[in-house]
């Protein structure tokens, strides 16, 4: 049991939360539980309440799920005013207000500031205006998604081979609907799981039916009298005809409202500290302010203090639960230290990962063997185990999340069950992406 | 999906959410309240995230018996906002 | 006691009623060197961790062989044969990925939600017929007439095995389920008895199997027998076919009826909770999840290790054996508060009734909607239950825990409600 300082301990007062959505939720939950009896403003841009968004790539599209019955279950009583429909557009911290976009302020206490991020466009505004042309991040963009897919489109054009958009091409696989994926990596996911693990998510995607180039890019697209996207053209000069694009670059922080608020933020997210306080631009903690979930750049306890930003569901939940306890004055200001994990899943295959991959120089594949379609790879650098990914082989991943946190040596099982060699590889990623 | 095509009915239904971090695919929820969750291949769980009220029980059964409690449900009905 | 010697002080059946002052004081070393060189591993942390641990091997069961019969065609040439398909042929309880898997995967696929639902009906109707048996009763051995002829009933009609053979396997399953408890791997004797016990049964199921493909109906047997499982699941050859089908028959035989006994135990020895269940019948799914935390079926799994590793402070070295004593994981108090209260409003319930990791139990399902139907149905329709003896005289058994009688005193059965 932690020792509680009452001293600190913020029961009273006026909280806002800044983004409802899952990091901003948990937050005000943990607030909330963690004793905060004062007043509770939860603010978001959407007009809707808090949804879950892992759906809305896969069964949402599929149509297995409506988009609009993804809203999250609330799990503690929040007693609550939302300001749903109007974003932030501005931070006062001398006046302690945040300012919104309908003109109206509202001052704080204490401020969790979990504005998450968004999809990133297509660069060329002209041709991203263009009808058929969609990003995926919202539950309004699964419902258009979802409407556009309906009536059975000649051919989606996926740009971009990350977890957006492997899993929007095997959903709209699993509609029948024909499907070419374009990267410039060597292989889809490749910048996060390397490129031996690259290849077999590539061989998974060829055998659903997806037309997959790899290794090159969208030069343009073309539209039609109509304003209706007919064609991209690739810089293979290449030409894919279709009329559903889906692009799948990857998210944006959302940073720009805090422009002038003397806050270290920018296109890396809102830098924190170890406790998720945000720093000013002189490095100083605003003890007041917490940051939680994609927006937030904090020093990784488990990797030498890296700052990460991590788009994660699980990461949302355990930073925005904690930045709930810190601003309540419960958590410690160093206890923020949740391992990394994701999942996704496409085609019918699940692929979990835990810890991060980035920086690794070595990998194996320990249990399972690709052949049979499960394994598990680990991930080391400079000879410690830093990550591990399955492909349904899930009840191996505890195990490896255990020697990861203990900065075990690598790699860090030998003499398992059902290892086949540790041959170890290299992880092979791809160049830093620059443009899309 | 049977009860995200049913007619809205006065109730307001469940909402479900699963740490699908957390999950193992050991698809007890699957047995226990068959259709709401189903395994697609060996792992992938599939859920519905609002059950009608009228599978409270059903829902209940799979939140209790997953071995990783990674099911987190609210009822409207038991509970305040 | 020496903390080296708790684990055989749990094998000793004086300890059998209440093992829990003994597991407590196992886990002042969550990972303690019994004397016999055995590794015990007591707490939650340490359990769950070496449940996902890939060095960890479940072919712990020692290789068959025969007993001599003079015969030298027997003797050099059947024999061996049989040990050495027995031998490379174990259920999968006893086997490791990537052969466990593909097995276990073609069992689950014939062990479908709606079988597991049709059975949940059936129990209902079944513990309602045994409960009428003792409508006139004013007292009844809760084992012998609702724990145990439940669950075999179950068993039987999910796999497709006669109910009228039941009297011929009941104690080749007692032996097998034997094959558990850690003092018989060593014993030759017992060793000897279940290979003769395998070989009896494996013939019954050999002619059943028979029976199946040539009128397959639609049960889990028959569905295993014709080759490949409603998702394409590929078939599995005849002797790990015989194997799996052994496996189920015996595990549904053995923990289902310790759960029932187990629950109905700590239900009359708290009253105010079994009026609860009684007007409450809504509680029965947690408070059967606090069943298998607070006296579950299993209380020990046995593992090797395949090699060694560091586990809080302590190093288990390659090939050791390892018991995982997970009746002592759901007593931890580092997870659960007050651990030994019995508490079905507790919240997260993670306990290990039923394992964890890949050989989770594969009848769970099947166990929790069978204790359901008659847990909820005693506390409704028995009329002031009291224990006759407490505690009850357990069977020998150390891992497989359960009473061998539960003798009540009633003041009636209500009618079925």
């Amino acid at each position: 049991m932690r020792s509680m300082d009452a001293e600190r301990k913020n029961t009273g007062g006026h909280t806002v939360v800044v983004g409802a959505s899952l990091a901003g939720l948990r937050g005000a939950e943990a607030l909330r539980r963690a004793g905060f009896a004062g007043r509770l403003t939860l603010v978001g841009d959407e007009p809707h309440r808090p949804y879950d968004r892992p759906p809305l790539s896969k069964s949402a599209l599929t149509g297995e799920v409506a988009p609009e019955a993804t809203v999250l279950p609330n799990l503690h009583a929040l007693a609550a005013d939302w300001r749903l429909g109007v974003a932030a557009t501005g931070l006062d911290r001398q006046a302690r207000e945040v300012r919104l976009a309908d003109g109206t302020t509202l001052s704080y206490d204490r401020l969790l500031i979990a504005t998450g991020s968004r999809a990133r466009s297509w660069p060329n505004p002209t041709e991203a205006g263009l009808a058929g042309v969609h990003t995926l991040r919202g539950r309004d963009d699964a419902a258009a998604l979802r409407q556009a897919l309906a009536p059975g489109p000649k051919r989606v054009l996926i740009i971009g081979a990350g977890f957006i958009g492997c899993e929007v091409a095997a959903s709209c696989r699993a509609l029948d609907r024909a499907v070419t994926l374009i990267d410039p990596g060597p292989a889809p996911l490749a910048r996060i799981l390397g490129q031996p693990v690259g290849e077999i998510v590539a061989a998974l995607h060829r055998a659903l039916g997806v037309d997959l180039r790899s290794r090159t890019k969208v030069a343009r697209l073309e539209g039609n009298e109509a304003g209706r996207v007919v064609r991209a053209i690739l810089e293979d000069g290449n030409v894919v005809e279709t009329d559903l694009v889906v692009v799948a670059l990857g998210a944006v922080r959302n940073t720009e409202w805090l422009s002038g608020s003397g806050l270290d933020a920018g296109p890396g997210g809102v830098v924190c500290n170890e406790a998720g306080h945000a720093l000013d631009t002189e490095g100083r903690p605003d003890r007041a302010i917490a940051a939680a979930g994609d927006v937030a750049r904090f020093p990784h306890p488990l990797f030498d203090g890296r700052p990460v930003a991590l788009e994660h569901w699980g990461h949302a939940v355990a930073q925005g639960e904690h930045a709930g306890r810190l601003l309540a004055g419960e958590a410690n200001e160093t206890d923020y230290a949740e391992m990394p994990a994701f999942w996704s899943s496409q085609g019918g295959i699940t692929i979990k990962s835990v810890g991060l991959t980035e920086g690794a120089d070595s990998m194996v594949f320990a249990q399972g063997s690709p052949k049979e379609g499960r394994f598990v790879v680990v991930y080391g650098a400079k000879g410690r185990c830093i990550a591990a990914v399955s492909f349904d082989s899930a009840r191996w991943l505890p195990a490896y999340a255990e020697q990861i946190a203990a900065r075990a040596p690598f790699p860090p099982i030998c003499g398992g069950t059902d290892e086949h060699n540790l041959t170890v590889l290299s992880p092979g990623f791809p160049e830093k992406r620059t443009s899309p | 999906m049977p009860d995200s095509s049913l007619p809205p009915d006065a109730t307001p239904p469940l909402r479900v959410t699963v740490d699908l971090n957390r999950c193992q695919a050991y698809a007890q929820c699957c047995y226990a309240a068959p259709g709401h969750f189903v395994l697609h291949g060996r792992e992938a769980l599939f859920y519905d995230p609002a059950p009608s009220s009228s599978a409270r029980l059903a829902i209940e059964r799979a939140r209790v018996s997953c071995p990783v409690q990674a099911i987190r449900v609210e009822d409207p009905e038991r509970q305040g906002r | 006691m020496k903390t080296g010697q708790l684990f055989e002080a749990v094998k000793d059946e004086a300890n059998r009623a209440d093992p829990y002052p003994l597991y407590a004081r196992l886990r002042e070393t969550p990972v303690s060197r019994q004397d016999d060189g055995i590794y015990v591993v007591s707490t939650h942390a340490a359990i769950t961790s070496l449940l996902h641990d890939p060095r960890i091997s479940s072919e712990t069961l020692p290789p068959s062989e025969r007993p001599r019969t003079g015969n030298p065609f027997s003797d050099w040439i059947v024999n061996p044969v049989k040990d050495h398909l027995t031998n490379t042929h174990r259920p999968f309880i006893f086997r490791d990925p990537p052969d466990h898997d593909r097995l276990r995967m073609a069992v689950m696929g014939q062990f479908t939600h709606q079988r597991v639902h049709a059975m949940r009906g059936r129990s209902h109707d079944l513990v309602a017929d045994l409960l009428d048996k003792q409508s006139d009763a004013t007292s009844f051995d809760l084992v012998c007439d609702l724990a145990y002829p439940l669950p075999v009933t179950v068993i039987c009609e999910m796999l497709g095995v006669p109910p009228e053979d039941e009297p011929q396997f009941h104690g080749w399953a007692t032996q097998l389920a034997s094959a558990l408890e850690p003092d018989n791997l060593g014993n030759e004797e017992a060793r000897a008895k279940n290979i003769i016990t395998f070989d009896e049964i494996s013939t019954y199921m050999r002619g059943l199997i028979k029976e199946k493909r040539r009128h397959p109906q639609d049960d889990m047997l028959s569905g295993l027998s014709a080759g490949s499982g409603p998702g394409g699941e590929p078939g599995m050859g005849e002797v790990d076919l015989i194997a799996s089908a052994i496996l189920l028959l015996v595990a549904g035989h053995e923990t289902t009826v310790n759960l029932i006994a187990n629950s109905t135990l700590a239900l009359v020895r708290h009253p105010d909770i079994l009026a609860r269940l009684a007007g409450e019948p809504d509680l029965a799914p947690r408070l059967i999840e606090e069943m298998l935390r607070y006296d579950p079926p299993v209380h020990f799994r046995t593992r090797r290790a395949l090699s060694a590793i560091d586990i809080a402070g302590i190093t288990i070295p390659e090939g050791a054996d390892i018991v995982l004593l997970l009746a002592s994981g759901n007593r931890d108090p580092a997870v659960f508060c007050d651990p030994d209260r019995f508490d079905p409003d507790r919240p997260d319930i993670r306990h290990f009734g039923f394992g964890g990791g890949l050989h989770y139990c594969a009848g769970a399902p099947l166990a929790r909607f069978e204790a359901e139907a008659a847990l909820v149905a005693l506390a409704q329709r028995l009329v002031h239950p009291r224990l006759i003896d407490d505690p009850p005289p357990y069977r020998s058994g150390a891992a497989l825990r359960g009473p061998m009688h539960l003798r009540l005193a009633i003041d009636g059965v209500a009618p079925r409600r």
